[in-house]
């Protein structure tokens, strides 16, 4: 992409070189061109989720120094703080060095080293007689891994349901609520139109997510004048240069936005024919209280969905071109009585209760400022709109001479993500967007290729048997459900999944429930299982809740003397606080010495403006005998004979991932990459194998992305020159237009089971918890937690946030971003300091219903009064990451986990759910609500609760004291 | 004591935008990246892993808070070397190993020539100067003079390493001499200011202060809603949209 002649997001003419850019008479001996590296290669970061191109400079074999890739479509050239140190991490003194195998006890840290062969040969025994008698009983979470397409598909020729990621603790609100509402989701799935958007609203982000693009974006929307609100608790990062900063009480988001709802309906500022153009506003909603089929949408004998016409006077097919909808009144149809989507809607948002006066109090901000900024939303949609000179055709065969844009552009993150209302407040700001017309034209929020999808996307998630031995899954173990038919549950209603995703206790889990893994399989609940098989996740410190709760599962032992867990398999390629915990250590390579596939399959770096995929590719050669973990994995899947991955003749039918990467076809002509398909490199999206994939890759900067023409640009959900190009892609199974749902009737669905509709309904306990969340309709209700304790006991929100700096756990390896936050803070209101009688500085303990831990304050005045926050995941346990014993990180760094709980109250039948979103099974971190108390003078000055110090695996070096990186390539230089 | 150029031929240095800088890090980082194996190196870091880690670092981002107008801001902070035009910590040095160049105003230090006496660090108000223990040795930022003159580089790579990291887009480089350069006119345009320009060191960098407190922050100059008219009510309005 190309600015004013110059190339990447750094084009300003301020930020070029010199106009004669070469060394002036300077009689200094500066040697201003020293030979940076003998090679340069491009790959994909992986200093957080992000996934940008860089140019690794490398010399005499070592890194030298890593920059952004100006052609690659994420970050354009720019490199944020933390891939900026991935030398660092590339050389971290916590990399694992080879396969381990437990010796102690477990958690002992006591491991000897092992050759490969013999690990791998007892994971396969291992996992080769579960697979022959009872598949289920593996289960296989992996963290923030960037390969689920191969783990889940290894995990369903496995035969065990029991797979996911880490999505289910981290957002699976946003991909379930935008999935399930637009088609496609924040983030991954779209992006604001940050060339042409006036006014953008930005809800609770953390700071890493799409980092490079937010940052890159928001400079783009001040260098046009455009306006940013920010609605967070916290004023840090992006919301600090927000134009105005509403800083909202955590999990009130939803009523804020309903708010904003209210006003524009009761003014009439809602775009009227998008909504009867692209949502299901005009679909008639069954009224029949009390049958089956109350709430769900009139369909005709061909299942067509139902609308009421006015010119002709009756029904008609909801899709039909030449409908002129009724968005209103009430209709028999065929003996039906039934009323639009858009009357139920604006009905419910209509009245009173949404109003900003009966927001205001909760959310902690002022009616006038959301009767404001729902007036300056309507101003900015309807008197700014803009029109782009590009012709396109819709689905209906309709052209249009312009594309209409309403350019207010929304982003959403883990804000409102980590909340237990945190998917209805989703669908809210979805439904905000769609009623301004803004959802994918110029200026709003638009989707990224493969998004959108149809809603729910398809497929449904497999292994509703619990698998069987030697039999793979019908399909993937994750999947969207679209009724209590596809739930995994058994007859009596039981959960089928270890995590119990799918199950009545969070139906819509689309991303599983890892958070819940330990605790299930160490309570047997609902059955045991023999192995663990975890990849890339610290779930024995910062990404479980309930920290030491979780440690004492993983080392349990029953009345037998055998742990309970009976095996745990850990793929990492650090020593983390999880490897001590594992039985068998398989070590993984760092970012630059791998193969990865950054594929549509799976989440994929596309553009708006076209679908892109990436690869990694090993730039520099491993110094210890580690494997990329995708490579063990598939030669665990040829030793299993798991179909798939051996050929008839039994033998491997993939040498490494890579191998994989190029020849694995998930559909005919459909692979991991979308690039340089077809046999000369000449298709994208479907075609043949190419031997020669992964080199034009390599030659092209390590990605692929394909422009969409101007007209497939926007409106890509009833676009028909682009929903063509996505059926040739796969993207999507038809060129039929993707319809906004307003209102989901699949949620009403699981509301009639609820009340004892057909054939799979909720055992009698859940039932009044489905019939209470299942809304069809976004509202609000006070986060699960909050809603079962005594507040008056716990007054304070407390949250976490990720610095920019930072990706989870990882940092505090890396020299460089370790010396930027050691130590983090639990950053207090000065009033409400006042208040409690605390000063700058004090050591406090932070009390929950679920346990406390200690840290040190630090005053401020840019967050909620009533909030409370910390850096997350900087507190780390002695020994872990190869710190030293006197490290800031496990001697005054803390851990909120430790007092988040990962099931919440007992219910009124003594049931304890997990602390987590009722319908997406999403954990709720940021429910949490805590006291304050000053510390005693003894125990201020560090943290706790302690644990034991983690010693270094075998032949892991002491981190050294002296760092003089660097100093070798002077030498050279000279 | 060592002498200042008369006059430099160019002044190269960095604006800052204080409006979109987010606090990131990447400039602080890049700059770490790119220093320790360039002109300087290594920027050594002592006790790395250890609970006294320091580190040899010639940017760094502070993030604090200020009240302009009775509300309260959050502001991120890049600092590092101004180049000053009248550096004290050049003019006091007893060796000549601080020096300003003649060519393009870049404030360097000599490693050669530096007994480590740290007068300089002593001398600049504005905390740029870094002492390295390891080798006993000031360092300080060099403007990446090893790079925006790198042959070895591609042209359009020929810029500081936190210019070309700055995600947000915030960092700028030129010559801040020369009135008519794009940097220039940015400054002029943005209402950009020195740091402590009283002290009297002339600081070439400047810094463009958050749009909201200079009134230039974007108005949405929305009237109030009103509530749809009385005619068939909330539903009637929608019917004549639709049949408009």
């Amino acid at each position: 992409m190309m600015h004013n002649g110059y190339r990447g997001a750094n084009s300003a003419p301020t930020q070029q070189p010199l106009p004669h850019p070469h060394a002036p008479a300077e009689p200094d001996n500066v040697e201003t061109s020293p030979k940076i590296g003998d090679q340069v290669a491009k790959t994909t970061c992986y200093m957080c989720a992000c996934r940008c191109g860089i140019e690794v400079h490398l010399r005499d074999g070592k890194v030298r120094y890593i920059n952004g890739n100006k052609d690659h479509p994420v970050n354009r050239g720019v490199l944020c703080g933390k891939g900026s140190a991935g030398i660092m991490q590339h050389y971290s003194p916590a990399r694992l060095k080879k396969p381990l195998l437990r010796t102690g006890e477990r958690g002992s840290g006591e491991f000897r080293e092992i050759e490969w062969d013999e690990a791998l040969s007892i994971a396969a025994e291992r996992l080769g007689n579960i697979r022959a008698t009872e598949p289920k009983k593996l289960a296989f979470f992996t963290g923030r891994d960037q390969s689920q397409s191969l783990t889940g598909w290894w995990a369903s020729k496995f035969g065990t349901p029991n797979f996911a990621a880490h999505g289910g603790f981290c957002s699976v609100n946003m991909a379930v609520g935008g999935l399930y509402t637009v088609g496609g989701a924040f983030w991954e799935f779209g992006e604001p139109d940050w060339e042409h958007a006036k006014y953008f609203l930005l809800f609770g982000v953390a700071e890493d997510h799409d980092s490079n693009p937010i940052k890159i974006g928001l400079g783009r929307l001040k260098a046009r004048g455009a306006k940013f609100v920010s609605v967070n608790p916290a004023r840090t990062g992006y919301n600090a240069i927000a134009d105005e900063w509403v800083g909202i009480r955590p999990g009130t988001d939803g009523l804020f936005v309903m708010a904003l709802i209210h006003e524009l309906l009761r003014a009439g500022k809602i775009d009227v024919p998008y909504l009867a153009r692209h949502t299901n506003a005009p679909a008639l909603v069954i009224k029949a209280p009390g049958t089956a089929e109350d709430g769900l949408l009139l369909r005709d004998a061909e299942g067509r969905i139902l609308a009421f016409d006015k010119a002709t006077g009756g029904p008609k097919p909801a899709d039909d071109p030449d409908l002129s909808p009724a968005l209103s009144g009430t209709f028999e149809v065929e003996g039906r009585t039934a009323t639009p989507v858009f009357q139920v809607f604006a009905e419910r948002y209509l009245d009173p209760s949404y109003s900003p006066e009966a927001a205001s109090e909760r959310c902690g901000v002022p009616a006038d400022t959301i009767r404001r900024i729902a007036a300056e939303l309507a101003h900015v949609a309807f008197e700014q709109a803009i029109e782009l000179p590009v012709a396109w055709t819709d689905t209906a065969g309709r052209r249009h001479e312009t594309m209409t844009g309403r350019p207010i552009a929304m982003h959403a993150m883990r804000g409102i993500s980590a909340h237990s209302n945190g998917f209805q407040t989703c669908r809210a700001i979805h439904v905000l967007q769609v009623l301004l017309g803004s959802v994918d034209v110029p200026g709003g929020w638009r989707f990224k290729p493969p998004f959108p999808k149809p809603i729910p996307p398809g497929p449904k998630p497999a292994g509703k048997d619990g698998g069987k031995p030697m039999t793979p899954l019908s399909g993937m173990p994750l999947g969207f459900v679209s009724g209590p038919e596809d739930l995994l549950v058994d007859a009596d209603g039981g959960p089928v999944r270890i995590d119990k995703a799918y199950s009545w206790d969070a139906p819509l889990a689309a991303h599983g429930m890892m958070h819940m893994v330990i605790r299930n399989a160490w309570k047997g609940d609902p059955y045991k299982i023999d192995t663990l098989m975890m990849y890339m996740a610290n779930m024995a410190w910062n990404s479980s809740m309930n920290t030491d709760e979780t440690i004492a599962m993983l080392t349990d032992k029953d009345e037998k003397g055998d742990y309970r867990i009976p095996f745990i398999i850990y793929s990492d390629a650090y020593f983390s606080e999880t490897v001590p915990y594992a039985d068998l250590v398989l070590p993984d390579t760092t970012y630059l010495e791998r193969h990865d596939c950054i594929s549509l399959l799976d989440r994929p770096i596309s553009h708006a403006d076209g679908p892109g995929d990436a690869i990694r590719h090993p730039v520099v050669t491993p110094d210890r005998d580690v494997r990329p973990f995708q490579s063990v994995l598939i030669e665990l899947g040829a030793r299993l004979g798991l179909p798939g991955f051996v050929n008839e003749d039994g033998a491997a039918k993939y040498k490494d991932y890579a191998d994989y990467i190029v020849h694995h076809e998930r559909a005919p002509g459909i692979g991991p990459l979308a690039g340089w398909r077809g046999t000369q490199g000449e298709k994208i999206g479907r075609g043949e194998t190419n031997e020669g994939q992964l080199d034009r890759y390599i030659e092209n900067g390590g990605f692929w992305h394909h422009e969409l023409s101007p007209d497939q640009r926007y409106y890509k959900m009833a676009n028909r020159s682009y929903l063509d190009f996505a059926v040739h892609m796969g993207f999507v199974p038809k060129a039929d237009p993707i319809v906004f749902q307003l209102y989901s009737e699949p949620l009403q669905r699981f509301r009639l089971a609820a009340r004892g509709h057909g054939p799979v309904v909720p055992p009698e306990g859940d039932r009044a918890r489905i019939e209470a969340y299942f809304d069809p309709l976004p509202f609000w209700y006070a986060p699960l937690e909050e809603a079962a304790i005594a507040t008056a006991d716990y007054p304070i929100h407390a949250l976490t946030q990720r610095p920019m700096h930072m990706y989870h756990s990882w940092g505090s390896q890396n020299a460089w971003l370790r010396q930027i936050t050691s130590q983090n803070r639990l950053f207090v209101h000065r009033e409400l300091a006042a208040e409690l009688g605390l000063a700058d500085d004090d050591w406090v303990w932070i009390e929950s219903i679920n346990g406390k831990v200690k840290g040190q304050i630090r005053l401020v005045d840019g967050v909620e009064k009533a909030t409370v926050w910390t850096w997350n995941a900087i507190g780390k346990r002695r020994g872990a990451w190869a710190l030293k014993d006197d490290a800031a990180e496990s001697n005054r760094g803390f851990l909120l986990n430790h007092a988040i709980g990962d099931l919440l109250p007992p219910d009124v039948n003594g049931k304890r759910y997990s602390n987590s979103d009722p319908i997406t099974g999403q954990a709720a971190w940021f429910d949490l609500r805590v006291r304050l108390r000053k510390c005693a003078p003894e125990e201020a000055g560090f943290t706790e609760p302690q644990f034991a110090r983690l010693p270094l695996p075998p032949n892991l070096q002491p981190a050294p004291d002296v760092l003089r990186f660097g100093a070798q390539f002077k030498e050279a230089a000279r | 004591m060592t002498c200042l150029p008369a006059k430099t031929e160019k002044s190269l240095g960095l604006v800052i935008d204080l409006d979109t800088c987010v606090g990131c890090q990447a400039c602080v980082t890049s700059c770490k990246e790119w220093n320790t194996g360039g002109h300087m190196a290594p920027l050594t870091d002592q006790n790395p892993y250890g609970g006294t880690a320091d580190g040899v670092w010639f940017n760094r981002v502070h993030t604090y808070e200020h009240e302009v107008d009775g509300a309260s801001r959050t502001v991120h902070f890049p600092r590092s070397c101004l180049h000053c035009e009248t550096p004290a910590c050049v003019t006091v040095c007893p060796t000549g190993a601080s020096y300003k160049r003649t060519s393009d105003g870049i404030v360097l230090v000599d490693e050669d020539k530096c007994i480590g006496c740290k007068l300089c660090s002593w001398a600049c108000p504005y905390g740029a100067r870094e002492f390295d223990v390891d080798v006993g040795v000031m360092k300080k930022c060099t403007l990446c003079v090893d790079r925006i003159y790198n042959e070895n580089l591609k042209e359009e790579d020929r810029v500081p390493a936190c210019v070309a990291a700055c995600p947000s887009g915030a960092r700028h480089f030129g010559d801040l001499g020369d009135a008519t350069s794009p940097v220039s006119q940015l400054v002029a345009a943005r209402g950009g200011t020195a740091l402590m320009p009283e002290l009297g060191y002339a600081p070439t960098n400047r810094y463009l202060p958050p749009r909201a407190n200079t009134g230039r922050g974007p108005k949405v100059a929305a009237p109030a809603l009103e509530s749809v008219g009385d005619a068939g009510g909330f539903f009637g309005w929608v019917d004549r949209v639709l049949s408009r």
